[in-house]
């Protein structure tokens, strides 16, 4: 039907209903229509809450930050931890093991939870513990021989040095006792070498004893030219041959 | 240094010196009998008397070859002795006596080209496992005259008892000849040889043969002494278990084959060194701090300590002819040198030697009239000297060849044996007194600190 016949069909109903009462009948008061209900006030907007973690993954004793916002709600609980909390803002968290958190919000409208899972992975093993080095290596790496000029067994500058180095190993480790080896070059006779690697083992022993190493920790022995560390014809060899070396008993 | 090289250039030193020594043999008192005391002729100038010696004559087929090998022993036993020309076998006529009854003719034996004044000659049996040989000496030149030596030998069919005898008929020859000083051709030599794997002590024959371990303790073993009976030799060595493991004077006994206990000290003890009379042995001890020199008893008791010096003395050598004197090395002045003292301690002289620097192994001659030692130069060789103790003269012995130490003298005072790098390794050489005719001994392996046994040896 189309709409404005509608309409004048009620309008005029309307009318008629008017005349009508206006017709024939008795005058009737007529009560007011009573007032539409008043409109319901419009419901509570519900809460609505979030929260993150971040990061979300850490080693064990790392902290994490939770972070989160609300609206519409009054009351703000973080769990497990901190509690009540502001509407929105962010919180330090150290989570011994892997744990959610969830942030409940309540406020007229209902209440609304958000949460976060932080994952806690165990820390990494500990490094092995680096070995402790042997006495034998302490004494390879710290103790030095006394290298000799031609002919002698004067304790010289470099040896001084080596020796002082020596003694102060020997000093820590007062348990160390030591064999004073005394060494010649290749030259010389057999027997006079045999003597003087004797007074090269004793003035190596000696100057060591002048560092506070007490004595009857070293023995000494002489090798004359017997005992070689190299087998060359040249000075570079002798050098190293002349030599009052330490051996750990 | 002028002195040495006028002398060098003068080359009537070194004939001399050999005559010097033979004269000093002389000097010995001898039994003067006729018949079996002959002058060569060497205390009247150069010429040595020629001797020449026959191959002997194989008694059978097996006996051959050590009837060539005596004769080629015996004349080279009479080679080395320093005081014979042993004419060559080419200027032998072709007719060679095995018995006396063969020898009727004198004349082709004295006539050039042999020359010659004396014969050996005899005859060699291998039969079965039995050797008999017999062996003479003739003057050729008095051939009415009994033979100087005549003799028969028994032994074994073997190497060993062959050379043995061919020594013994040569030294007796020697003997003959000179004035009664006992020819070397059955002495030893003992010796350090590293062949084995360890040093250890050796023993050969004077002209090399026979070389033998005596030790084998696989340590260091070093510088062997013949005891003057030549019952014992001392030397040094580490010992590889006990408390106390630092060089020390070790014995060992000829013997029983062993080593004979003997005192072990603290420090470093080495060098032993026997008294003439054998009684006493002096070594090198730092049993005290320093090293220096000590005397024990040969059993080791009763040690007296000798020097009380700065530095290090070492090398003693015994003056054998009165045992009353040492000499020895001492770098109390700096280098080592060389000193003598009195065998019972005291007061040390520095021996007279122009600058020299670095000297050491001194060997006193048997006679107590010179001293053998090794000088290095500054070329960095080393080199044997004799110093004649009366007049400290210096003789030159070797020279531009390689490093020579360790000199040590034969008991016929006319050879020393010694320590050489001249072929390119360290071995053992044995020469006249003067320098000449140098044989090398030994040829495996590293070898070193050679001494001469003062009497023969079995």
């Amino acid at each position: 039907m189309p709409r404005h016949v509608g309409r004048v069909a009620l309008i005029s109903l309307l009318s008629i209903v008017a005349i009508g009462a206006g017709c024939k009948k008795a005058p009737v008061a007529v009560a007011p229509p009573p007032p539409p209900p008043p409109a319901a006030a419009p419901p509570p907007a519900r809460p609505t809450v979030t929260l993150q973690a971040a990061p979300a993954t850490v080693q064990s004793g790392q902290s994490v930050t939770l972070t989160w916002t609300s609206s519409n709600a009054t009351t703000l609980n973080l769990a497990p931890g901190p509690g009540n909390v502001a509407p929105q803002g962010s919180s330090s968290v150290t989570p011994a093991a892997s744990v959610t958190y969830t942030i409940t919000a309540t406020g007229p409208g209902g209440t609304a939870d958000a949460s976060a899972r932080v994952t806690v992975t165990p820390p990494p093993p500990p490094p092995p513990a680096a070995p402790q080095p042997t006495l034998d290596e302490l004494f390879s790496r710290n103790v030095k021989d006394a290298y000799f000029d031609y002919d002698k067994a004067d304790i010289r500058p470099d040896a001084r040095e080596a020796l002082s180095q020596t003694a102060q190993f020997l000093r820590s480790y007062p348990q160390v006792r030591v064999t004073v080896e005394g060494h010649c070059d290749e030259r010389g006779s057999t027997e006079y070498n045999l003597a003087l690697g004797d007074r090269r083992a004793q003035a190596t022993k000696d100057f060591l004893v002048s560092l506070g190493v007490t004595a009857d920790r070293m023995d000494t022995i002489s090798y004359g030219k017997e005992r070689p560390t190299c087998m060359d014809h040249n000075e570079a060899c002798w050098q190293q041959n002349r030599r009052g070396h330490l051996v750990r008993k | 240094m002028d002195n040495i090289m006028k002398m060098r250039r003068a080359g009537w030193w070194r004939g001399s010196l050999l005559a010097l020594l033979t004269a000093l043999a002389f000097a010995a008192p001898a039994r003067l009998v006729a018949q079996d005391w002959f002058r060569t002729g060497t205390g009247l100038g150069v010429a040595k008397a020629r001797v020449a010696v026959a191959d002997f004559a194989p008694r059978t087929p097996a006996s051959q070859t050590f009837a060539a090998l005596f004769s080629d022993l015996v004349r080279n036993d009479l080679d080395f002795s320093g005081i014979l020309d042993v004419v060559s076998k080419s200027f032998y006529p072709l007719q060679v006596p095995s018995a006396p009854a063969e020898l009727t003719n004198g004349m082709p034996w004295t006539d050039p080209p042999a020359a010659s004044q004396f014969l050996a000659f005899g005859n060699l049996t291998a039969d079965g496992n039995d050797l008999s040989i017999q062996a003479w000496f003739q003057d050729v030149r008095n051939l009415a005259a009994p033979p100087i030596v005549g003799r028969v030998y028994h032994g074994a069919v073997s190497e060993p008892d062959v050379r043995k005898f061919a020594h013994q008929f040569a030294d007796e020859i020697i003997a003959r000849l000179s004035g009664g000083v006992s020819g070397i051709a059955s002495t030893k030599l003992t010796f350090v040889s590293g062949r084995s794997g360890n040093k250890e002590i050796w023993v050969m024959d004077y002209d090399g043969a026979n070389q033998r371990e005596l030790t084998s303790l696989r340590s260091i073993s070093l510088t062997p002494r013949w005891s003057p009976d030549s019952s014992r030799i001392a030397f040094t060595c580490y010992p590889t278990s006990g408390a106390v493991l630092s060089p020390q004077v070790c014995m060992y006994s000829l013997l029983t084959e062993k080593l004979v206990t003997w005192p072990r000290f603290r420090g470093t003890n080495s060098s032993p060194s026997w008294s003439p009379d054998g009684n006493k042995i002096m070594f090198m001890s730092s049993m005290y701090g320093n090293p220096e020199l000590f005397t024990a008893d040969a059993d080791g008791g009763h040690v007296q300590r000798l020097t009380h010096s700065v530095g290090a003395s070492t090398s003693p050598s015994w003056n054998p002819k009165t045992g009353q004197q040492v000499a020895f090395v001492s770098d109390r002045g700096g280098l080592p040198q060389l000193y003598t003292m009195d065998a019972q301690g005291g007061d040390a002289t520095k021996l007279p030697l122009p600058d020299m620097g670095y000297v050491v192994d001194p060997a006193w001659s048997p006679n107590g009239q010179l001293l053998a030692f090794s000088w290095r130069r500054p070329s960095g060789n080393y080199d044997l000297y004799l110093m004649e103790m009366a007049t400290h003269q210096l003789v030159e012995l070797t020279r531009d060849s390689g490093r020579n130490e360790r000199p040590s003298w034969a008991p016929d005072g006319r050879h020393i044996v010694f320590e050489s790098t001249r072929g390119g390794t360290r071995q053992i050489w044995s020469m006249l007194a003067d320098g000449t005719n140098a044989r090398q001994l030994t040829t495996e392996g590293q070898n070193e600190s050679p001494n001469w046994s003062l009497t023969a040896v079995q």
